[in-house]
């Protein structure tokens, strides 16, 4: 538990820190996935499901914060939690779905749905196909902060990541997170001690949708923009990649992923296509070798089981 | 609308129906054997594609041959050997380490493996396609079926595919060699003990899917433009197609490939928008009210 407590200070005192030292937009975007990749996380790490189409949260959320502040002229946090709300209204049909459904057939379903979604937003207009919804206005939080200040921008970002981390911390260590890890561990006994596991997996989905969607729509009001990529089944992978390479079923594994994978892409971002080439590389390398990830592996060098 | 556009329709569905046939057929073969979803089987689909188009266009511009075009026929044979080659190396080295985890392993890994492949065609080729130019003089015109002039080619893709599924159908359900590999999925252990070679025919199985991916991408080439996006446009499509057919059988995989190729096809005349997500609420209808699939069997 200790190590636990240490790494909450250095995420707590690195996040508040952190606009200090790095280009406050890059910071933003990695709490974005971070927070993405942690909802992400609950699912596959927690629950054992493997959702191929979290795309179609971040990016449905991101398309529908976007036009409610752009076109109907909502604040940014009421259009945050349009966008959110769309996600688990949509979370929640998806998820009733793809449960029928186990294993790869999960994972073959969700992505199968999604692609639904995408070909929605290259078709109804007001997403605006290949170009995109741009220059979303950041606007005023409750009326009084600027948020086109990066600074003030940044630290409402950071409270939405926390107040996401915090929820997908308290589901965890629940009565309720527990169950899920006994489905996770073995589905036909949870379900033989009495547990519904078919209603706890949708509601580990809709949660996971829910903040997927939280994440989706803060990243649409930083960036100003909402695109085809936010829905693209390669953004669905690419949070895969990040809690693989993090550590699946770590509290802070995500974070940590989240963190290499964008440095990765921003620091690659010269190299064209061949970003795509080591991504692809990386998966295979954590599949094959290192499949606990990077907190996974320090975890268990400290001995610290639950980190 | 007249009764003609429609049958037309329905032949162009076919032609895309009998892809999904044949890339359904592979992943259900792959996955009765080792029970991994084979992300990467777009990937090698558009790997034979690309086989073909560098034989015929560029492999005699880097060996200094001028003249050297390797045509079709000779891809038609050429691309399966090498991809198939390629994946039971691909089985060898990686997915059989994975086969004592949770499936989602084997999906992910193919699912690396796929991204790395498209992402290094990415860099060398047109990501909007190259015409394959390497289409035998025999198939050029077309046919007249009536209602329509047909391409003779595209004519070709479809009675050649349907005997490829028919074929790849008798080998595993009626010949000795099928009987082993069923055995082999049964009780590995069993059939291990009389002397078959499990993990021998595992490494086949999944050099033979691959092989039929790479066989469909050549024959994809002359009609689609070849593109290293290919092959993820069409996997999840496949997918979907997959979860309605259920993976439980051969003939499953074969029957629910060509008809939804067809129904996508009549969706183009009934209600064009539709076309490219009716598979998916398909899925959906089934989920619903057959959450097994058409074929599949409850577990």
């Amino acid at each position: 538990m200790r190590i636990n407590r240490i790494l909450w200070a250095i995420l707590i005192v690195a996040g508040l820190i952190a606009p200090y030292f790095a280009y406050p937009v890059f910071v933003m975007k990695v709490l974005c996935f971070a927070l993405f990749a942690c909802a992400f996380n609950l699912l596959l790490g927690y629950t054992g499901l493997l959702s191929f189409g979290h795309a179609a949260f971040f990016g449905g959320a991101a398309y529908i914060t976007g036009h409610a502040i752009k076109v109907w002229g909502v604040a940014p946090i009421p259009g945050i939690l349009l966008g959110t709300l769309l996600a688990l209204v949509l979370g929640y049909i998806f998820g009733a779905l793809a449960i029928r459904r186990q294993g790869i057939y999960f994972a073959m379903v969700t992505l199968a749905l999604a692609q639904i979604i995408y070909f929605l937003a290259l078709q109804v207009p007001f997403t605006h196909g290949e170009d995109g919804l741009q220059g979303i206005p950041r606007g005023h939080l409750l009326g009084l902060i600027d948020l086109s200040q990066p600074l003030q921008m940044y630290y409402t970002v950071f409270g939405i990541f926390l107040i996401g981390f915090v929820i997908i911390h308290r589901t965890i260590h629940s009565p309720f997170g527990k169950v899920l890890l006994a489905i996770r561990e073995n589905e036909p006994r949870a379900l033989s001690l009495g547990y519904n596991v078919a209603r706890c997996k949708l509601q580990a989905f809709v949660i996971s949708a829910a903040l997927t969607g939280l994440a989706g729509a803060t990243k649409a009001v930083v960036f100003q923009f909402a695109s085809l990529t936010d829905v693209h089944w390669q953004t669905s992978g690419e949070v895969i990649l990040m809690t693989l390479l993090g550590g699946l079923g770590t509290i802070f594994g995500p974070v940590v992923g989240a963190v290499t994978v964008v440095t990765l892409q921003n620091q690659l971002s010269s190299i064209g296509s061949w970003v795509e080439v080591v991504t692809g590389g990386i998966f295979i390398v954590c599949v094959l070798v290192f499949r606990r990830g990077i907190i996974g592996e320090l975890g268990k060098a400290l001995r610290a089981p639950n980190v | 609308m007249s009764f003609n556009l429609i049958l037309a329709q329905a032949m162009l569905g076919l032609n895309n129906g009998v892809f999904y046939a044949m890339l359904s057929l592979g992943l259900a073969v792959i996955f009765g054997m080792l029970n991994v979803i084979n992300f990467a089987h777009g990937a090698l689909y558009m790997l034979g594609a690309f086989v073909a188009l560098i034989v015929y266009n560029y492999l005699g511009v880097w060996l200094g041959i001028e003249g050297l075009h390797i045509g079709f026929w000779v891809s038609l044979v050429l691309a399966p050997i090498l991809v198939g080659g390629f994946g039971m190396l691909i089985e060898r080295t990686m997915l059989r380490r994975l086969y004592d985890l949770d499936h989602i392993y084997g999906l992910l890994l193919t699912f690396g493996l796929a991204l790395v492949l498209q992402g290094i065609f990415t860099n060398y080729f047109n990501v909007s396609g190259t015409p394959y130019p390497g289409q035998p003089e025999s198939l050029r015109g077309v046919v007249n079926l009536g209602f329509m002039m047909f391409p003779k080619y595209r004519m070709f893709v479809i009675v050649f595919s349907v005997l490829v599924c028919a074929g790849t159908w008798f080998l595993i359900e009626r010949t000795r060699i099928g009987s082993y590999l069923r055995a082999g999925v049964e009780k590995p252990e069993l059939a291990q003990a009389f002397g078959i070679n499990v993990p021998l025919m595992v490494t086949l199985t999944f050099g033979f899917g691959t092989a039929l991916a790479a066989l469909a991408g050549v024959l994809a080439a002359p009609i689609y433009s070849v593109s290293p996006l290919m092959g993820a446009n069409v996997i999840i499509t496949v997918f979907a197609v997959v979860v309605i057919g259920g993976m439980g059988s051969i003939m499953g995989a074969i029957v629910s490939g060509l008809a939804l190729g067809l129904i996508e096809g009549l969706t183009k005349v009934v209600y064009p928008p539709a076309s490219n997500t009716v598979i998916f609420f398909l899925m959906v209808l089934v989920l619903l009210f057959r959450p097994a699939g058409l074929f599949g069997k409850e577990n």
